[in-house]
C-alpha cells in the first residue's frame, strides 16, 4: 500500500502536505467494485447517500404535509391520502433516515480511522448490513406503492390490524424488521470493533468522544432493536393469522404493543441523538481550538443516556389506559434521563468559554444545535410531567418536542458533521460562505416552522388532522412559511457541498485543526487508511497543533 | 508499516496476558483453545436428562402456584448448565459473562414493567368476549353459562 | 473484475504483502493482527448476536406470561392438547445435539477432522428428527382445529379433525431435500471424492433423519392416543365450563382418543352436554358458584395457540437456520480447516445453536407442563 507522493501544481501548498494521487476513492473502479466493496470508508459513503436520498424523499412529504394545511380545510389532499402522507414522512425519517444517518454513514467512515485501525471487525457484517437497508427500502416504497401506509409510524394496534392497507402494513412492518436488523448489525460491528481493535496507546479515555458516543448508541441498537423486530412480526402474525395477541376482537391487548413497541422505540430516539451529541462534542472543541471541558463526564454520560434510556418508554403512553401506580413511576424516571442529557450541554458551553471560535459552517451547525437541543429537551420535561402531558398529549406541541430534537438536534448535527468531515471524505474544501448562509436560513426556517407549532399544540390543536379550527390558520401559515425557508436552506446545504466536488479546492489534511487521529491520515484516506502508524495522543490536546499558511491547514508541531 | 509492528507488540502482550488469566481446569497449551474434557462434556449432558426427567416427574404433581416456579428452576438449573459448561462461560473472557448476563437484567426491566402495568390496569379492562357482536366466530349464546360454542 | 481488486485477502496477500512483517495465513482476515485477536472479536460478536436473540425472544415470553397471568385456565386447558411425551423426546434430542455441538468443538481444537465432521452431522441429525417430531405435533393439531387465534376452531369431544394431509405437507420440502442429498451422496461415490463422501454422508443422513423424526412422532402420538383412549369413559368432555382445572389430562386425553371420526358429526357426549347446557353435572358445587369464563374458543384458547405457535415456531426457524450453517462448517471440517488457531466459526456456531436449546429449555415446561 502505498501513497505516493507527487509535487503539487496549486501554488500555495507545501509539498510536505501534498495530497495523494492514490485513496480508496480511486483504489478501484467499477460499479462492482463499489457494490461490493468491503471497505468501511465506501460502505459509509454508499450509506451517505442512501440516507440522504431518504431524507430528500422523506422531506417532500413534509412539505406536502405543510402546504396541505395551509388553509384549515380543503387542502389539497384526500383526508385519506393525508393519513398516508404524515405516516410515510415519519416512517421514512424515522427508520431510513435518521436512525441510520450518523452510525451507518458518518460512524462507519469514521470510527475505524479515529480508532486507528485498518477496517471494522466483521467488514462482511458491514456490507451486508448496507444491503438490508437497501432491502429494508425496497420495501418501505413498496408500501408507498402498493396503497400507502396509514397507521402512523408508531404502527398501534387495533388500527394497524383492522385497516383497509393491509398489504402496505405487511410491507412496512417487513421493510421495519429487516432496517432493525440493519441496525443491529451496524452496532454489534461497532461494538467488537471498539472493544477488540484498538491499537497500542488508544486506551478507552484516549478515544474521541464521537467514538464513546458511537459505543453507547451501539449498546442501545443491539438491546432495543431485537424487541422492535419481535414486536414488527407479531405485528404481521396479526395481519396474516389474526393471532390476536395485540387485538382486543380477539381478547389481545393493545395496550401491550404500545409497551412493546416503546421499550425500543424510547431507547431508539437515543439512537438518534446520541452519536449527534457526540459531533457536537467532536465539532465544538475542534473549532473553538480548544480541549473539550469534562472529557469524562461527556463519555460517562454518553453510557448513563444509553442504560437509562431503558427506564422511560412509559412517557409515551400515559393516557392510553396504562395503570396509575406505573405511569407516576415512568413519570419520576423521565425526570431523572434528562440529567445526563444537560451535562453535556453544559460541557459544551464551558468548552467555548475562552475558547478561540472559528465562526465557520460545521461551528455553525453545532451553535445552532446547541440552541435547538435544549429547547427540545427542556420542552420534554412538561411532556415527561403526568398533570402536563394530559393536555399535550398527541397535539403539536409534541410535535414540535420531537422536531426540536430530532431535526433540530439530529439533523442539524449530522449536517454539520458532514460539513466538518466532507473535506476529509471527499478531499475537497466547500465554499464557506454558502455554507454560513446556509447554516443561517436552515436555523431561521426551523424555528419559524416549529416555534408556532408549541403554541398551536399548547392551545389544542391534536397532532394528525387534515383540517382545523380556523383560529389556528395564522400559525399554521407562518409554520409552512417556515418549512419552506427550512427547504431552501438544506436545499443550498447540499448544492454547496456538490459544488465542492465540481470546482472545490483540493483539501489540506487536516482543515481545521482536529487532534483527533483521522486528521492524521490523508485527505481522502488511502485503501487501509494509515499508510504509517498514527501516534496516538489525547485527542484533545491542541497545544502543538499550528495553522500552516501554506497548505491552508493545520500541521502537527514536532 | 511502523504501524502494524506496533499492533504486533500488543498483540503479543495480549497473548500472554491470554494465558496469565486462565487457571483453566483444563489444558492450556493451545494458546486461546481450551478444549473440554470429554468426562465433563458427558456429565454435563447426563445431568441435563436427568433435570429433564425430574421436571417432567414434577408435573404429574399439583402443586399449585408452586409449580410454575418450580419447572422455572429446574429450568434455570438446565440453563446454567448450558451456558456455563456447553457454551464454555466458565472459562471465558468476564467480558462475555457482562455482555450476557447484563442482557438478562434488561429483559427484566421489559417484562417486569410491563407485566406490572397490565396488572395495574387490568381491573379497567372491560372486554365481555360473549356479547361482543364483533366476534363473529363466537357462536355463544348470549347467556355466560349457556352451551359452549363449540357444540352447537 | 474489478471487484476482485476489493475482495480483500487474495489482493491483500498479492500486492500488499509486504505490509507485514508476519506470514498472514489464508484464515486470518487481513485486518487482524492475529489468530486470537480475530478469535476474540468473532466471540465477543457472537455474543452480542445472542444478547438479541435473548430480548427478541423475550418479546414472546413477555406475550407469555401476560396472558398466561390472565387466564391461568386458559393455559391448563391448552396444554392438555400438548403431547408431553412428545416434547420430552424432543428435549432430549437437543440437549443431546448440544452435547454433540460441543463435542465438535472440542474435536476441531484437536484437528480430529473426522470425528469433526462426525460430531457436526450428529447435531445436523438431531435437528432433523427434533423437526421431524415437531411436524408431527403441528400437523397433528391443524387437523384437530388447533389453529391461532382468529382460526382457532373449538374443540368438540370425541372429534377427530379430518386428514387434511398436512403432515404430507411438511414432509414435502424434506423430502426433496433427501433426494438432493441422495444424489449428491451417489455422485461422490461415483467420483470417488472423499471430500465430497464425507459432506454428502452427514447431509443424507441428517435429511433422512426428519423421517425417523416424523415416524417417531407418530408412534407415540398413536401410542399416546391408545393409552388414553379408554379414559373416554369417564364421560368427561372438555367443553365444559369453568370445569378444566382438575384432571386436564382426561381432557386431553378425551380429545386425543382416536376413533377414527373423521366426520364432522359431533359425538354423542357431545350432544348430551349441548343438551345439558347450564346443569352441567360434572362440575361441582362450589365452581358453579364462581362460572369460569368459556375457555374453548378462539379469544381464549385461540390466544394460547397463537403464543405456541409463535414461540415454537420462532423456535423451529432458528432450527433451521442453524442447520444451514451447521451444514456450511460440515463442508469447512471435510476440507480440514479448522484447527488449535482458528475454530471460531465452529465455536461460535456452537454457542448459537446452544442458545437454540437454552430457549427449547424453557419452552418445553412452560408450554407442555403446565397441570
Ligand atoms: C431530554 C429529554 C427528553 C424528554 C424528557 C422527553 C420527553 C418526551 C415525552 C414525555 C414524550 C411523549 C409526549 C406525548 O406523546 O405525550 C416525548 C415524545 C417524543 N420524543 Fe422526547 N423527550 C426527550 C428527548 C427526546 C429526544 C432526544 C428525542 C429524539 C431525538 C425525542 C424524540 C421524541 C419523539 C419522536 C416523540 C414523539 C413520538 C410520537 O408520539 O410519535 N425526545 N418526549
Ligand atoms: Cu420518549
Amino acid at each position: 500500500m502505498s501513497v505516493v507522493d507527487r509535487p503539487l501544481a496549486s501554488p500555495g501548498y507545501s509539498e510536505a502536505d501534498s495530497y495523494p494521487t492514490h485513496h480508496f476513492l480511486n483504489h478501484s473502479h467499477g460499479i462492482l467494485s463499489w457494490a461490493l466493496t468491503l471497505d468501511h470508508k465506501r460502505i459509509g459513503l454508499m450509506y451517505l447517500v442512501g440516507v440522504m436520498s431518504s431524507f430528500a424523499l422523506g422531506g417532500l412529504f413534509a412539505l406536502m404535509i405543510r402546504i396541505h394545511l395551509w388553509n384549515f380545510q380543503d387542502g389539497w389532499l384526500s383526508n385519506k391520502t393525508y393519513n398516508q402522507v404524515f405516516t410515510l414522512h415519519g416512517a421514512i425519517m424515522v427508520f431510513l433516515f435518521i436512525i441510520p444517518s450518523i452510525p451507518a454513514a458518518l460512524g462507519n467512515f469514521l470510527l475505524p480511522i479515529m480508532l486507528g485501525t485498518k477496517d471494522v471487525a466483521f467488514p462482511r457484517l458491514n456490507l451486508m448490513s448496507f444491503y438490508l437497508w437497501i432491502t429494508g427500502l425496497v420495501f418501505f416504497l413498496a408500501a408507498l406503492s402498493i396503497t400507502g401506509l396509514d397507521t402512523g409510524w408508531t404502527f398501534y394496534t387495533p388500527y394497524s390490524i383492522d385497516t383497509q392497507q393491509g398489504g402496505a402494513v405487511l410491507a412496512a412492518t417487513f421493510g421495519v424488521f429487516v432496517l432493525g436488523f440493519s441496525s443491529i448489525f451496524t452496532g454489534l460491528n461497532f461494538i467488537v470493533t471498539i472493544n477488540t481493535m484498538r491499537p497500542p496507546g488508544m486506551s478507552w479515555f484516549r478515544m474521541p468522544l464521537f467514538l464513546w458516543a458511537l459505543y453507547s448508541t451501539s449498546i442501545i441498537q443491539v438491546l432495543a432493536t431485537p424487541v422492535l423486530g419481535i414486536t414488527v412480526l407479531l405485528l404481521s402474525a396479526e395481519r396474516l393469522l389474526g393471532i390476536g395477541i395485540f387485538d382486543p376482537k380477539l381478547n389481545g391487548d393493545p395496550v401491550t404493543f404500545q409497551h412493546f413497541f416503546w421499550f425500543y422505540s424510547h431507547p431508539a430516539v437515543y439512537i438518534m441523538i446520541l452519536p449527534a451529541m457526540g459531533i457536537i462534542s467532536e465539532l465544538m472543541s475542534v473549532h473553538c481550538h480548544k480541549g473539550i471541558f469534562g472529557y469524562r463526564m461527556i463519555a460517562y454520560s454518553s453510557i448513563a443516556i444509553a442504560l437509562f434510556g431503558f427506564l422511560v418508554w412509559g412517557h409515551h403512553m400515559f393516557t392510553s389506559g396504562m395503570a396509575d401506580v406505573t405511569a407516576v413511576v415512568f413519570s419520576a424516571l423521565t425526570f431523572t434521563v434528562s440529567i445526563p442529557s444537560a451535562i453535556k450541554v453544559f460541557n459544551w458551553l464551558g468548552t467555548m468559554y475562552q475558547g478561540t471560535v472559528s465562526l465557520n459552517t460545521p461551528m455553525l451547525y453545532a451553535l445552532a444545535f446547541i440552541f435547538l437541543f435544549t429547547i427540545g429537551g427542556l420542552t420534554g420535561l412538561p411532556l415527561g410531567a403526568l398533570s402536563t402531558d394530559m393536555h399535550f398529549h398527541d397535539t403539536y406541541f409534541v410535535v414540535a418536542h420531537f422536531h426540536y430534537v430530532m431535526m433540530g438536534g439530529t439533523l442539524v448535527a449530522f449536517l454539520g458533521g458532514v460539513f466538518h468531515w466532507w473535506p476529509k471524505m471527499t478531499g475537497r474544501m466547500f465554499n464557506d460562505k454558502l455554507g454560513i448562509v446556509s447554516a443561517i436560513i436552515v436555523f431561521v426556517g426551523f424555528n419559524l416552522t416549529f416555534l408556532p407549532q408549541f403554541v398551536l399544540g399548547s392551545r389544542g390543536m391534536p397532532r394528525r388532522y387534515a383540517t382545523y379550527l380556523p383560529e389556528f390558520q395564522p400559525l399554521h401559515q407562518l409554520s409552512t412559511i417556515g418549512s419552506l425557508t427550512l427547504g431552501s436552506g438544506l436545499l443550498l446545504a447540499l448544492i454547496v457541498l456538490l459544488m465542492s466536488l465540481v470546482n472545490g479546492k483540493k483539501a489540506p489534511r487536516n482543515p481545521w485543526g482536529g487532534a483527533t487521529l483521522e486528521w492524521e491520515c490523508a485527505s481522502p484516506p488511502p485503501h487501509d487508511n494509515f499508510s504509517s502508524a498514527p501516534t496516538v495522543g489525547d485527542p484533545y490536546d491542541f497545544s502543538n497543533i499550528e495553522y500552516d499558511g501554506k497548505t491552508g491547514g493545520y500541521v502537527k508541531r514536532a | 508499516m511502523a504501524q502494524t509492528t506496533a499492533h504486533n507488540e500488543q498483540a503479543h502482550n495480549h497473548h500472554d496476558t491470554g494465558h496469565g488469566h486462565g487457571g483453566h481446569g483444563h489444558g492450556d497449551h493451545h494458546g486461546f483453545s481450551h478444549p473440554m474434557p470429554i468426562w465433563m462434556l458427558l456429565s454435563v449432558f447426563f445431568a441435563l436428562l436427568v433435570l429433564t426427567g425430574l421436571t417432567v416427574y414434577q408435573s404429574t404433581f399439583d402443586l399449585g402456584n408452586a409449580e410454575i416456579w418450580m419447572s422455572l428452576t429446574i429450568a434455570t438449573v438446565k440453563a446454567a448448565l448450558v451456558i456455563l459448561f456447553f457454551m464454555h462461560l466458565l472459562w471465558d473472557k468476564p467480558l462475555n459473562a457482562i455482555v450476557i448476563l447484563g442482557s438478562l437484567i434488561f429483559v427484566a426491566l421489559f417484562l417486569g414493567f410491563t407485566l406490572m402495568d397490565a396488572e395495574g390496569y387490568r381491573e379497567n379492562l372491560l372486554y365481555d368476549s360473549v356479547n361482543d357482536p364483533r366476534v363473529t366466530q363466537q357462536v355463544d349464546a348470549a347467556t355466560p353459562t349457556a352451551a359452549p360454542a363449540a357444540l352447537k | 473484475m474489478t471487484a476482485i481488486q476489493d475482495t480483500h485477502i487474495p489482493n491483500h496477500e498479492a500486492g500488499h504483502a509486504d505490509d507485514h512483517h508476519h506470514e498472514h495465513p489464508s484464515w486470518l482476515a487481513h485486518h487482524f493482527d492475529d489468530a486470537e485477536q480475530q478469535f476474540d472479536s468473532g466471540k465477543l460478536g457472537m455474543w452480542l448476536f445472542l444478547v438479541t436473540e435473548v430480548l427478541f425472544f423475550s418479546g414472546m415470553f413477555c406475550a407469555y406470561a401476560l396472558y398466561r397471568n390472565r387466564n391461568p385456565e386458559v393455559f391448563e386447558f391448552c396444554s392438555s392438547f400438548l403431547n408431553e411425551k412428545l416434547g420430552a423426546i424432543n428435549t432430549g434430542v437437543l440437549l443431546f445435539s448440544s452435547l454433540t455441538m460441543a463435542w465438535a468443538v472440542r474435536a476441531a481444537q484437536l484437528r480430529q477432522h473426522q470425528l469433526l465432521v462426525g460430531m457436526l452431522g450428529a447435531t445436523l441429525g438431531c435437528a432433523a428428527i427434533f423437526l421431524g417430531v415437531k411436524s408431527v405435533e403441528y400437523s397433528h393439531k391443524w387437523e384437530l382445529g388447533l389453529l391461532p387465534g382468529r382460526f382457532y376452531v373449538p374443540q368438540i369431544e370425541g372429534h377427530h379433525g379430518a386428514h387434511h394431509g398436512y403432515l404430507e405437507m411438511l414432509c414435502i420440502v424434506p423430502a426433496i431435500v433427501t433426494v438432493l442429498c441422495a444424489a449428491y451422496a451417489v455422485f461422490s461415490w461415483a467420483i470417488k471424492s472423499t471430500f465430497h463422501q464425507q459432506v454428502s454422508g452427514p447431509l443424507l443422513t441428517a435429511a433422512l433423519c426428519f423421517f425417523v423424526g416424523v415416524f417417531l412422532g407418530q408412534y407415540l402420538e398413536a401410542q399416546e392416543e391408545a393409552t388414553k383412549g379408554h379414559a373416554n369413559h369417564h364421560e368427561h368432555h372438555m367443553s365444559v365450563q369453568g370445569h378444566i382445572d382438575h384432571d386436564s389430562h382426561d381432557h386431553a386425553a378425551a380429545s386425543d382418543t382416536h376413533e377414527h371420526d373423521h366426520g364432522s358429526a359431533p359425538a354423542p357426549v357431545a350432544a348430551v352436554a349441548s343438551s345439558g347446557g347450564s346443569s352441567d353435572v360434572y362440575v361441582d358445587s362450589k365452581e358453579l358458584a364462581t362460572p369460569k369464563p368459556n375457555v374453548n374458543k378462539s379469544t381464549m384458547a385461540g390466544l394460547f395457540f397463537s403464543i405456541y405457535y409463535c414461540m415454537t415456531g420462532v423456535h423451529a426457524v432458528h432450527i433451521i437456520g442453524g442447520m444451514i450453517v451447521i451444514s456450511w462448517l460440515i463442508v469447512k471440517a471435510a476440507r480440514h480447516e479448522f484447527h488449535e488457531q482458528y475454530f471460531g466459526p465452529v465455536d461460535n456456531v456452537g454457542l448459537y445453536w446452544h442458545l437454540v436449546d437454552f430457549i427449547w429449555i424453557y419452552l418445553f415446561p412452560l408450554l407442555y407442563l403446565i397441570t
